[in-house]
C-alpha cells in the first residue's frame, strides 16, 4: 500500500500544509450526510420531465399536449415557443446571435434527445407517464454527423442562420514557422483523433428553483460547477443579478468541469415564475444526462506537423486543429484556447502556428470538460514526440529528455508568451522511471513479447496549467475584454474566537473546505479542525469564478491566505495598542501576541478576540469593531492583455506529470490490460496530501477511460448510440490498475505557498501515455493507431482485418 | 426513467403465479431477480399491466440432484449457484460461466430461471444452457412441458415460452461418457462483467488417447440467439485434439454465425474474434 | 394503481411507509422514508450507487421495486454509523484512507464492502475486486477506496479480537 503520507519535500516547516490531515468534507460523505441538490426537500416541489426529440434534425411542425395537460397531477407542459417567446437566448462564449440556444428546442431540433417539450407535474412518475401523452409532428431532414464534412460550403447547415457551420476559425502565429520547418532537418505529419467522450460524474445535474414573491428572488440550488451561473440565469430570464440567489452550500456529487446545466436552470427557473412560486426541480436521469445533459466533451481532429533536427529536438509545430462542438457551442469553442498556454508542452519548441476550429453538427453540445482541452492537446504533442522518437529510431524517453525544458530555464517564456513558473522536469522524469523500476519493466515487456505477447511501456511527460486568467476568451472574441479570474474568501472571528472562513463557490470533490481550512489554520495558527468554513450564496456576494482551471490551490488558498494576513494585521494592530509596544517589537504565536523583549507581555487570543468585538475603547482609533476581512486574490501575473503577436500570460502556474503505463494486448480479441500504472506529480506544494493524491489517480482513471473505453457514439444518420452505462463505458476497478504515485516539489514562486493546481489531474497525461504504451506495444508489428478511443474492435481490426492494399 | 404504472402480486405458490398470469392474458409478467426487468420497466420498453412476483415461491428455489442431471429451480440466485459445490462439481461449466455474469450485487438478486427466459443472446446462463442441451420446463395453469434449450431460443430476446407459461426450473444433464470430462469458457468483454462481445462454451470428454468422445460448443454474441456449433462437434469427435484438427474443425466456422454489430464490435470482428474464442475454449476443454 | 403500505426493519429500526408498486426501492428510501444517504447514478443496474445491504447481502436498490421489501431487513449507509450517528468502524477508514472525493459513489461502496466484510473480515486483494466491481467511482481511481478497505477490515478485525 502506497498511502499519502506527509510530503517531506514541503512539509518540513508547515503545521498543517502538507500534512497528512482527514478531509473535512469527508465525514459528512461517510455519514450519509451529503447534502446534494437531490436531498434538497422543500414540500410541495414540482418535478419536471423533458420529451427527447427522436430526430436529430427536423422542424417541428406542431405539438399537441392536451391528453398530457388532461392527466391529474400535471402542472404544466412547457415547449420551445413559450420558453423563446419569455427569455431570452443562452449565452455562447463566443458573439453567435444566429445561434439561437434556448432550454427546448424551438422551430427545429438540432440533435437527437434534444428537448422538445418538458412536462411539470407532482411526482416524476406522473411527469414521464405524461410524456407519453405529448403528440409531436416532425418533418425529418438529413442531419450532418462528421465534422469535416460540415466545414464543406454544402453540407446541411445546423444553424441556417449564422450561413455556415463553423462556429470560430482561428489562425495564431507564435514565433519564425516557417524559417525553423525551412531549417529543420525533418519534418514529419500525423493525424490524431480524440473521440467524444467526457468526465460523466455519477451524480447527473440537477436543480431546484423556486421563485419568491414576497423577495422578489430566484432561489436556485443546484449541482453546479460553473462560472457566471447566476449572471447568465439572470440574462435569460431577464431578471436583475441581484434577484438571482445561488446557493453554493450544495454538494456536487463529482464534475470534472461538465456540471453546467444552464439550460435545466432557466427551464425551472422560467417554471417556477410561472406558477408563481412553486418549488420546481429538474434532476436529469442518465438517459437524458447522456444523451442532452450537458455533457459531452471535446471531439476533435488534429493536424499536425513536426519540425525537428537529427537529434529529435523539435524547433516547430504547424497544428490544426478541429473540434466538433455540435449544435449548441456555448463555451466548447474556448477549449481550443485554453491549451494555448501550454500549447508546446513542457518542451523548448522555438515556434508554433495553431490554427483552431469550431464547427456545429447535429450532435449534443459541448460543455468545458477536466482540462479545457488540455487533454486532447498534450495527447497530440505527445504523439509528436513518439513519432519524431519513432521516426528517428530514437528512445521515446531519451527524445523527452532532449526537449524537455531544464530546470535552469526557469522562469520560461514560452513563444505564445506565457511564462512558466517553476519546475524540474527531468528530475520528475527520473522519479516516475525509478518508480516503475524502468529497466525491470523493459525485461517484463520484452519477455511477453519473446512469448508471442504484444505488451508496450507508455511514456507522456506533460503540463497542467493552473489558476489562468481567461485571456484565451479574449483572444478568440475581442469583445471580451476580461482579464481576470479572481476568487474571494472572507474570514471572521467571532467574540469567543471561532473562526469561520467563507468562500463563495460549490465543492464537487476537491475538498475545498479542508483547502480554505489548512491554509486559514496555518496562517493564524489555530487547529483547522476547529475552524468552518461556509459557502455564501450568490447574494452574499464574495467574487468568485467558481472551482475551474485547477484553479482553487492557488486562487482560494491565496485569497484564504491573504485574509488570514489582513486578520493578524489588525489583531497586531490591537495588540500594538494594548500593550503600549510598536508592532515590529511583537511576535504571533498560536493567537497569542507577545512583547518579544517581554515575553510576559502578551494578549492571548481569547483577549485579542474579546477586545476585538467588545472593547471598544481598547481598539486604536478609526479600526472598526469585530475581526473580518475579505480578501480578493487576482490571477497571478495578470492585468495584461495580448499583444500585437497575440502574446500573452494565460496562466500563471504550471504542474508537471510524469506517466508510465505499461499495458498488454491480447492480439486475438485486441483487448488491451492495463497491468501496471506509475506516475511521479509536481504541484510544488502539497496543500493536502490525501486529496492531491485522489485528484491525481482519479484523473488517471479517467484518462484510461478516454483511451480505451469511453466514447459518445453516433450513428451515420445522427442517432445516439450510447444513452445507457452499458453503451458508455466507464472503467471499474478491474480495468484500472492501482496506480502508484510519487511527488515532487517545485514550488512556485507566484503562490502563497509554492502551490500550483492539481484539480485537472492525470487526465491531462493519461490518455497519451496509454496511447504510447498501446503504439509501443504495436510497433514490432509495424502499426500504430492515433484515434482514441483505442477499442477492442479497433485494435484487432489493426491487427487482424483485412488490409487495404 | 420511471416505469409506467402496473399492478403487482406476489405470488406464494406455482399454481397462484400461473393462474394469476393465465389471468392477465398477454399483459402479464413474471418479476424473478428483476436484474433485466426493472430496468427495462425503467425505460419503458416493457409495459405490464401486472407484474407477478415469484421471489417468496419457496417450491420454485433450489438445487437438486437428479439421476442423470441437475435441476435448478427458476428463482435460485446466481449467487447461489455460484456458490453451489453440486453444480462446481456436476455442471463445471456452468460454474465457470457464473462468475462472468454482471457483478457480485446483481448476482446476490440476478436468477438462473429469469436469465434463460429473459433469452439475452449475449448472456451466459442462455449459452451454457444450448451447450448442454439443458431441459427448461414450462408450467401453465393446466399444462406443463418441457423444451430443449436448443430449440428456446427464437432471435434475441424472444423465445417459445408463451404469455401464461411460467418457467418453473432447468435441468442440466451430467454427460456418462467415460473418460476425461474438461470445460473451456471464454468471453470478451470490454468491461469485466458486462455482457459479452463474444463467449464461447465449450465441454468436452477426452479418452486417454486424447481422442474427443464428445464434445459440445456453443458461441454467444455472435447471432441473434446463442449458436452450437454442430458442423465443429461433429468435426471433433473422433478425432486426436491437436493443433491441426482443432484448425480444420473451425474452418469456415464464421459462416454459422450471423452477428449484430454495434459500435462495440462490428460484424467481421465478432467473427474473427469467436474463432479466436472457440479456440481458446476448446483448449480451456482439453488442456 | 393503489398505493400498498410497506413496513420493514431499516437500519434496525421498524419503518413503513406507502408506494405505487412501480416505485423502485431506492425512491421508496429516498422519497418516501426520506433516508437520502442512498443515491441513485444510472437507474438501470450499472453504477451501483444505489447499493443497500438486503437481508445481509448486497444488492441493487434501483433494481428492486419497494414492495418487494416488504417484511425484509435493509441497511444503508446511514445503518453503518454508531448509536449516535458518528462515523463507524469502516465510516472512519474511509475517511482516514481518504476513500472518495465528491462523495456520491461513497454509500454504494460502503454498504458493497460492509456486506463483504460481514462474511469477510480479511478479504484478498481479488475479494475486494470482486466486491467494489460493480460500483462505480468516477473520482478516485480506486487506488484510496482499495486503501480504506484494507484498515477497514484491518480495524475490524481487531475490533473483535
Ligand atoms: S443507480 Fe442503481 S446501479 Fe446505478
Ligand atoms: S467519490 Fe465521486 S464518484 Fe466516487
Amino acid at each position: 500500500m502506497s498511502g499519502a503520507h506527509d510530503n517531506p519535500v514541503a512539509g518540513s516547516n508547515y503545521h498543517y500544509i502538507a500534512r497528512k490531515r482527514r478531509v473535512v468534507e469527508d465525514k459528512r460523505f461517510v455519514t450519509g450526510n451529503g447534502n446534494f441538490v437531490q436531498d434538497q426537500d422543500l414540500p410541495g416541489t414540482l418535478h419536471v420531465a423533458v420529451l427527447p426529440s427522436p430526430h436529430p434534425r427536423a422542424r417541428i411542425v406542431l405539438i399537441n399536449a392536451e391528453a398530457a395537460l388532461a392527466l391529474a397531477g400535471v402542472a404544466a407542459v412547457i415547449t420551445g415557443d413559450e420558453i423563446a417567446e419569455h427569455t431570452l437566448p443562452l449565452y455562447h462564449g463566443l458573439p453567435l446571435p444566429e445561434c439561437r440556444w434556448f432550454p427546448l428546442a424551438h422551430e427545429m431540433t438540432r440533435y437527437a434527445g434534444e428537448w422538445v417539450a418538458a412536462v411539470v407535474a407532482e411526482d416524476i412518475y406522473i411527469a414521464e407517464d405524461a410524456l407519453d401523452l405529448i403528440e409531436v409532428e416532425y418533418e425529418a431532414t438529413p442531419a450532418i454527423v462528421d465534422p469535416e464534412e460540415a466545414m464543406k460550403p454544402d453540407a446541411p447547415l445546423v444553424h441556417p442562420g449564422h450561413g455556415s457551420n463553423i462556429i470560430y476559425d482561428g489562425d495564431f502565429e507564435w514565433g519564425p514557422v516557417a524559417e525553423d520547418f525551412e531549417a529543420a532537418d525533418h519534418t514529419l505529419s500525423f493525424r490524431a483523433r480524440w473521440g467524444r467522450s467526457s468526465t460523466v460524474p455519477i451524480e447527473t445535474f440537477g436543480v431546484l428553483a423556486k421563485w419568491d414573491k414576497g423577495t422578489e428572488t430566484l432561489n436556485v440550488w443546484a449541482s453546479i460547477q460553473m462560472p457566471n451561473y447566476p449572471e447568465q440565469i439572470a440574462a435569460a430570464l431577464r431578471m436583475p443579478l441581484n434577484g438571482v440567489k445561488v446557493n453554493q452550500d450544495i454538494d456536487v456529487g463529482g464534475s470534472y468541469g461538465v456540471k453546467r446545466g444552464i439550460k435545466h436552470t432557466v427551464l425551472v427557473g422560467y417554471i417556477s415564475r410561472k406558477l408563481g412560486g412553486a418549488p420546481v426541480s429538474l434532476i436529469e436521469d442518465r438517459l437524458v444526462n447522456l444523451a442532452s445533459g450537458d455533457a459531452h466533451g471535446p471531439d476533435r481532429i488534429f493536424y499536425t506537423d513536426v519540425a525537428f533536427d537529427q537529434g529529435g529536438v523539435i524547433k516547430s509545430l504547424k497544428i490544426r486543429a478541429i473540434d466538433d462542438c455540435g449544435a449548441y457551442p456555448g463555451r466548447g469553442p474556448f477549449q481550443l484556447g485554453k491549451p494555448i498556454a501550454a500549447i508546446v508542452g513542457p518542451y523548448r519548441i522555438n515556434s508554433v502556428h495553431y490554427r483552431p476550429c469550431s464547427v456545429a453538427t447535429n450532435k449534443t453540445g459541448q460543455v468545458p470538460v477536466r482540462g479545457m482541452g488540455q487533454g486532447p492537446t498534450n495527447y497530440m504533442i505527445e504523439t509528436a514526440v513518439d513519432e519524431v522518437a519513432r521516426h528517428l529510431k530514437l528512445d521515446r524517453f531519451e527524445v523527452r529528455r532532449r526537449n524537455l525544458i531544464r530546470s535552469d530555464e526557469f522562469p520560461y517564456l514560452n513563444p505564445t508568451g506565457t511564462k512558466y513558473d517553476s519546475g524540474d522536469y527531468e528530475t520528475v522524469l527520473g522519479k516516475v522511471t525509478e518508480l516503475a523500476n524502468y529497466d525491470d519493466l523493459v525485461k517484463r515487456r520484452d519477455e511477453l513479447r519473446v512469448e508471442g505477447k504484444l505488451a508496450g511501456i507508455g511514456i507522456a511527460t506533460c503540463l497542467e496549467p493552473s489558476g489562468g486568467n481567461n485571456l484565451f476568451e479574449f483572444l478568440f472574441n475581442p469583445k471580451a475584454e476580461i482579464s481576470t479570474y479572481m476568487e474571494g474568501c472572507q474570514v471572521r472571528i467571532d467574540s469567543v474566537g471561532n473562526i469561520v472562513g467563507t468562500m463563495g463557490t460549490t465543492t464537487s470533490g476537491q475538498g475545498h473546505e479542508t483547502l480554505v481550512s489548512t491554509i486559514l489554520g496555518e496562517e493564524l495558527q489555530r487547529d483547522p479542525d476547529d475552524i468552518r468554513v461556509i459557502h455564501a450564496d450568490s447574494l452574499a456576494g464574495l467574487p468568485t469564478r467558481s472551482p475551474i482551471a485547477s484553479r482553487m490551490a492557488v486562487m482560494l488558498g491565496g485569497a484564504a491566505a491573504g485574509a488570514a494576513q489582513k486578520i493578524k494585521d489588525q489583531l497586531f494592530q490591537i495588540a500594538a495598542h494594548n500593550l503600549n509596544r510598536p508592532i515590529d517589537g511583537l511576535e504571533y504565536s498560536e493567537g497569542t501576541i507577545f512583547d518579544r523583549s517581554d515575553p510576559a507581555r502578551k494578549l492571548s487570543w481569547d483577549e485579542l478576540c474579546n477586545i476585538a468585538h467588545r472593547q471598544f475603547h481598547k481598539l486604536p482609533e478609526g479600526m472598526e469593531p469585530g475581526l473580518q476581512a475579505l480578501h480578493v486574490m487576482q490571477v497571478p501575473l495578470g492585468g495584461q492583455m495580448p499583444d500585437e503577436k497575440n502574446r500573452v500570460q494565460l496562466y500563471p502556474c504550471f504542474s508537471f506529470q510524469a506517466h508510465i503505463p505499461f499495458v498488454e494486448i491480447d492480439p486475438g480479441t485486441g483487448k488491451v490490460t492495463v497491468l501496471d500504472y506509475f506516475i511521479a506529480h509536481d504541484c510544488g506544494t502539497v496543500i493536502n496530501p490525501d486529496i492531491v493524491r485522489g485528484m491525481i489517480i482519479g484523473g488517471v482513471a479517467q484518462g484510461i477511460g478516454a483511451a480505451l473505453y469511453e466514447k459518445f457514439d453516433y450513428g451515420p444518420d445522427g442517432q445516439f448510440l450510447s444513452g445507457t452505462f452499458v453503451d458508455y463505458v466507464m472503467p471499474s476497478v478491474f480495468e484500472i490498475p492501482y496506480v502508484k504515485d510519487v511527488e515532487h516539489c517545485t514550488p512556485s514562486p507566484l503562490t502563497s505557498h509554492g502551490q500550483k493546481g492539481s484539480g485537472e489531474g492525470g487526465y491531462l497525461g493519461a490518455p497519451a501515455a496509454i496511447a504510447s504504451a498501446v503504439n509501443d506495444a504495436l510497433e514490432p508489428r509495424g502499426l500504430s493507431i492515433h484515434e482514441l478511443p483505442m477499442r477492442m474492435n479497433d485494435i484487432e481490426e489493426l491487427l487482424n482485418g483485412e488490409k487495404p492494399e | 426513467m420511471k416505469a409506467p404504472a402496473f399492478d403487482y402480486h406476489a405470488a406464494e405458490t406455482v399454481e397462484d403465479a400461473v393462474g394469476q398470469l393465465a389471468e392477465a392474458g398477454d399483459d402479464g409478467l413474471i418479476l424473478a431477480g428483476g436484474q433485466t426487468l426493472v430496468p427495462m420497466l425503467a425505460m419503458r420498453l416493457a409495459r405490464p399491466s401486472v407484474l407477478i412476483d415469484i421471489n417468496a415461491v419457496s417450491e420454485l428455489a433450489g438445487i437438486e440432484q437428479l439421476d442423470d442431471g441437475i435441476r435448478i429451480k427458476t428463482c435460485t440466485r446466481q449467487n447461489v449457484a455460484l456458490n453451489s459445490q453440486l453444480i462446481g462439481e456436476s455442471i463445471p461449466l456452468l460454474a465457470k460461466a457464473l462468475p462472468f455474469i454482471g457483478h457480485h450485487q446483481t448476482r446476490n438478486r440476478g436468477t438462473i430461471g429469469g436469465s434463460i427466459a429473459h433469452g439475452d443472446p449475449a448472456a451466459e446462463i442462455p449459452l451454457i444452457a444450448v451447450a448442454l442441451d439443458a431441459s427448461i420446463k414450462l408450467q401453465t395453469k393446466n399444462d406443463t412441458r418441457n423444451l430443449s434449450a436448443k430449440d428456446f431460443y427464437e432471435g434475441p430476446m424472444m423465445t417459445l415460452r408463451k404469455d401464461d407459461e411460467c418457467l418453473t426450473d432447468v435441468t442440466f444433464p451430467i454427460w456418462q461418457e467415460e473418460g476425461k470430462l474438461g470445460v473451456g469458457f471464454q468471453e470478451v468483454s470490454q468491461r469485466h462483467g458486462d455482457f459479452a462481445i463474444v463467449s464461447v462454451a465449450a465441454q468436452m470428454v477426452l479418452d486417454g488417447n486424447n481422442v474427443c468422445q464428445r464434445v459440445a460448443i456453443a458461441v454467444g454474441g455472435a447471432a441473434g440467439i446463442p449458436v452450437r456449433l454442430e458442423k465443429v462437434e461433429a468435426n471433433l469427435t473422433g478425432s486426436v485434439i491437436n493443433q491441426e484438427t482443432i484448425g480444420d474443425a473451425l474452418t469456415n466456422m464464421a459462416d454459422f454465425l450471423d452477428p449484430v454489430e454495434d459500435q462495440h464490435g462490428s460484424a467481421a470482428y465478432r467473427r474473427r474474434v469467436a474463432r479466436v474464442m472457440t479456440e481458446r475454449a476448446i483448449w480451456e476443454a482439453a488442456a | 394503481m393503489t398505493k400498498r403500505d410497506i413496513t420493514l426493519t431499516l437500519n434496525g429500526k421498524t419503518v413503513s411507509g406507502q408506494a405505487d408498486p412501480r416505485m423502485t426501492l431506492v425512491d421508496f428510501l429516498r422519497v418516501v422514508l426520506k433516508a437520502t444517504g442512498t443515491h441513485v447514478g444510472c437507474e438501470h443496474g450499472v453504477c451501483g450507487a444505489c447499493t443497500i445491504v438486503l437481508n445481509g447481502e448486497a444488492i441493487r436498490s434501483c433494481l428492486m421495486l419497494a414492495v418487494q421489501v416488504e417484511s425484509q431487513e435493509v441497511i444503508t449507509v446511514e445503518g453503518l454509523c454508531e448509536e449516535d450517528g458518528s462515523p463507524g468502524i469502516l465510516q472512519d477508514a474511509f475517511r482516514d484512507g481518504h476513500g472518495m472525493q465528491c462523495g456520491y459513489c461513497t454509500p454504494g461502496m460502503l454498504t458493497s464492502v460492509h456486506a463483504l466484510l460481514q462474511s469477510n473480515d480479511d478479504p484478498s486483494d481479488e475479494d475486494i475486486l470482486e466486491a467494489i466491481g460493480g460500483n462505480i467511482c468516477r473520482c478516485t481511481g480506486y487506488a484510496q477506496i482499495i486503501d480504506s478497505i484494507k484498515i477497514g477490515a484491518e480495524r475490524l478485525r481487531e475490533d473483535k479480537s
